[in-house]
């Protein structure tokens, strides 16, 4: 396809990767922030070809991976109830809540049903006006401005049957807690192309200064995450650190104006709890008073539900880069892609999941390139990190 | 003395899921043609039924009656909406079956068909499905012997459900089935793949991918699986792959075998609309439902005859070499990415479910 297939050729890609052995003269620590990020890289078998010393930590970037058990379990209760329709994008559904899954309320009774688009969830609404319709607003900045324009959108056509769960988050506020975090690893982020092609890369300068560590936006294509990886390297071993934008077809320094105006329109600024992680300050959006009534967890009053995360499930330091996934005592044995504790073991592309795969590959290899000297991690060990962190 | 072997641990047999533990009740993935489906079958219903015919789990059963070696096969047929571009559940009811017969080297003879109708569809939407499976059976050379009707109440039901069932004679010489596999043998795709899958969803969701490009690649495969014959008998494994796609079925020859099943994914072919359509929601062309395809594991020996074969049938001209077959790990298939990376293919767990990002 055009544009696309430019993005994948193989003879431009061994000129970044010989580009990057040659510019890479000792060990770094690169976390790519997005979860599509993540998916490409081990869709096209990048980490493989990188140099051994070059390691690239899976952020959190992944959506579906950080939205609290307490929201699964919100929405598990929500579409339980009679006369609901629970919309939600597909990923959604098979990720364990406390001992069920969206799957396993369809098949009890629930109605839930899997959109394309929150504005298609408004479109079920309208069709049902008996029905109370509640979509599963989840994601980044990248499904913000689709889910606030769809709030936009019912209470201009005065569709009162809708309402949206609300569970966004923020990237800046994650790069800025990963980096607070004592024995961060982290020497340079990937940042997500998508979500800075709707918030533009103003947030970013500072953070590459506070923290002094090189930030390049980085697209989602084989030869996109290359030229990141290559920019960022180059920085690092240059001493620099900087913002570059390594993804300039779609991201502008002032990002996408009509986006940005309805997110302010709908959505305020509030603490926003990650799985696994805890609570960040300041890295989601609510609904602001104004649309309040859209507001699902308000509507259905499921304020009082409450959650612990599982004890085993150490995804929280995975999503860090504080340890790898077969670090966890439960990795492979009570935490599998079967019966995960984690959403990292949910999604193929979880950090976790692709280490088991990859483990399976070769039996008695090690997992990944692993940092060198670096010794299993007892449980217990990073509880001060996080105790000291403001992750929480 | 002797100094025992260190224990090796097999991280493959890690899991030991329980029968079923996680799903006290039938969710969709059951029926998804992935590990869920597999654990239904293992553990629920061939304990069940508790004969050595049934072990073999495949898509049909090969029985001997009379002298006669029988391939024995039954699907049903529960597609939403009932007529897409390329076909509708007629012609799956007839090819579905047909091709099930055909992946053990028999010609479908007979087929059963059995219709569960909704309250309240109209009875000019059944004559046409009824039409297409007469005409299907004729393009596929096999008689719609037997029959039977039921319906269920209004709102019990997605319109029509189809059930068929088939037998035909295995021919002689012939020993097709996904134990054959052995490292170096070649696993060839009789064409492009992922149509019906995209076609259907395309549809379904109003998602309106490569209008007027995508349709159905529904067909029987006898005629393609004849020609194969004539040039050789020497066949291990032949799959058609429908639910779960291509990744499932590689995923069931490489477990069936103990073989490692090594793609090249350069080699795949994906037609663009259907790249397109999995880039743009996040799905894997490898997982997509085929209903016109094959896949073909042969000894490397007999590849190139077995290959022109197929590219000299009008079904098979888009046929590829894919991958092969190894040593290495046994029971995994493994996809070489084009830029040199290798991935794991895995079984999916049940449905592929479009990606948030």
């Amino acid at each position: 396809m055009k544009y696309i297939d430019e993005f994948h050729d193989p003879a431009l890609a061994r000129r970044l990767l010989d580009d990057i052995h040659t510019t890479v003269t000792r060990p770094w620590a690169l976390m790519e922030v997005c979860g599509g990020q993540t998916h490409s890289i081990i869709r096209h078998g990048i980490d493989q070809l990188l140099p051994d010393s070059l390691e690239l930590i899976h952020g959190p970037g992944c959506p579906v991976c950080v939205t609290p058990l307490e929201m699964i379990d919100k929405a598990l209760e929500i579409a339980s109830r009679p006369g609901v329709i629970f919309c939600s994008f597909g990923d959604m559904l098979r990720v364990p809540g406390t001992g069920r899954d969206l799957f396993q309320v369809k098949s009890a009774g629930g109605d839930v049903r899997v959109v394309y688009s929150p504005l298609d969830a408004l479109d079920v609404a309208r069709r049902n006006p008996d029905r109370e319709v509640v979509f599963f607003g989840i994601g980044f900045e990248t499904t913000a401005p689709a889910n606030a324009m769809t709030v936009h959108e019912a209470r201009r056509l005065g569709i009162a049957n809708f309402s949206l769960l609300v569970s966004h988050v923020r990237v800046p506020p994650a790069v800025e807690a990963i980096m607070r975090a004592p024995h961060c690893r982290v020497q340079g982020f990937l940042a997500a192309g998508h979500v800075c092609s709707v918030m533009g890369t103003e947030e970013y300068p500072a953070l590459a200064e506070r923290y002094r560590v090189p930030i390049v936006v980085t697209g989602f294509e084989p030869l996109d995450i290359l030229e990141g990886v290559r920019r960022a390297v180059r920085q690092l071993e240059r001493g620099e650190h900087r913002v570059e934008n390594a993804y300039p077809r779609a991201v502008r320094e002032a990002g996408n104006a009509p986006a940005l105006a309805r997110i302010e329109e709908v959505f305020e600024v509030t603490d926003r709890s990650w799985r696994g992680i805890g609570t960040i300050p300041d890295s989601g959006w609510r609904l602001s008073d104004a649309f309040r009534a859209y507001d699902a967890e308000h509507r259905f009053e499921v304020g009082d539900v409450r959650t612990a995360e599982p004890a085993a499930c150490r995804s929280g330091e995975v999503l860090q880069g504080l340890i790898k996934p077969h670090e966890c005592e439960a990795f492979g044995t009570r935490c599998t892609p079967r019966t995960p504790l984690g959403a990292t073991m949910v999604s193929s592309e979880g950090a976790c999941a692709a280490y088991y795969l990859y483990r399976r590959l070769t039996p008695g290899a090690p997992a990944a390139r692993e940092a060198a000297g670096r010794e299993p991690v007892p449980a217990g060990a990073t509880d001060a990190v996080k105790e000291a962190s403001p992750l929480g | 003395m002797d100094v025992p072997e260190p224990e090796v641990v097999d991280p493959a047999a890690w899991t030991c899921p329980a029968p079923l533990r996680d799903h006290p009740s039938v969710v969709l993935g059951h029926g998804g043609g992935g590990a869920l489906s597999a654990e239904l079958m293992e553990h629920l219903f061939v304990p069940a039924y508790g004969n050595p015919t049934l072990a073999g789990l495949g898509d049909s059963a090969a029985v001997t009656l009379g002298g006669a070696r029988l391939a024995f096969s039954t699907d049903s047929y529960v597609v939403r909406p009932l007529f897409f571009p390329g076909g509708c559940i007629g012609d799956l009811a007839v090819n579905g079956t047909v091709n099930d017969l055909a992946m053990s080297g028999a010609q479908a003879a007979y087929l059963s068909c059995g219709f569960i109708l909704e309250e309240g569809v109209e009875l000019s939407v059944v004559g046409r499905v009824a039409e297409a499976i007469g005409a299907a059976a004729e393009a596929a050379g096999v008689t719609v012997a037997t029959g039977d009707t039921k319906v269920v109440e209004a709102g019990h039901g997605d319109g029509i459900y189809v059930n068929t069932s088939g037998i035909g004679l295995i021919p002689d010489g012939v020993d097709i089935r996904p134990q054959r596999a052995v490292p170096g043998d070649v696993v060839i795709v009789s064409g492009p793949i992922g149509l019906h899958g995209i076609a259907v969803l395309s549809l379904r969701e109003g998602l309106e991918f490569g209008a007027g490009e995508l349709a159905s690649d529904t067909a029987p495969l006898n005629g393609l699986v004849a020609a194969m014959l004539r040039v050789t008998r020497d066949v291990h494994v032949l799959r058609d792959p429908t639910r779960g796609g291509v990744a499932a079925t590689l995923n069931e020859i490489a477990s069936a075998s103990d073989t490692g099943v090594v793609l090249t994914e350069r080699s795949l072919p994906v037609p663009e609309a259907v790249a397109n359509a999995c880039g743009f929601l996040g799905l894997d062309p490898l997982y997509v439902a085929n209903e016109g395809r094959l896949v073909a594991v042969v000894p490397r020996a007999e590849a190139d005859a077995v290959l022109a074969a197929l590219r000299d049938h009008p079904q098979g001209r888009g046929a590829a070499v894919i991958g092969e077959c190894v040593a290495e790990h046994p029971g995994m298939v493994v996809a070489r990415t084009a830029f040199g990376g290798t991935r794991v293919v895995d079984l999916p767990l049940g449905e592929q479910l479009p990606r948030i990002c």
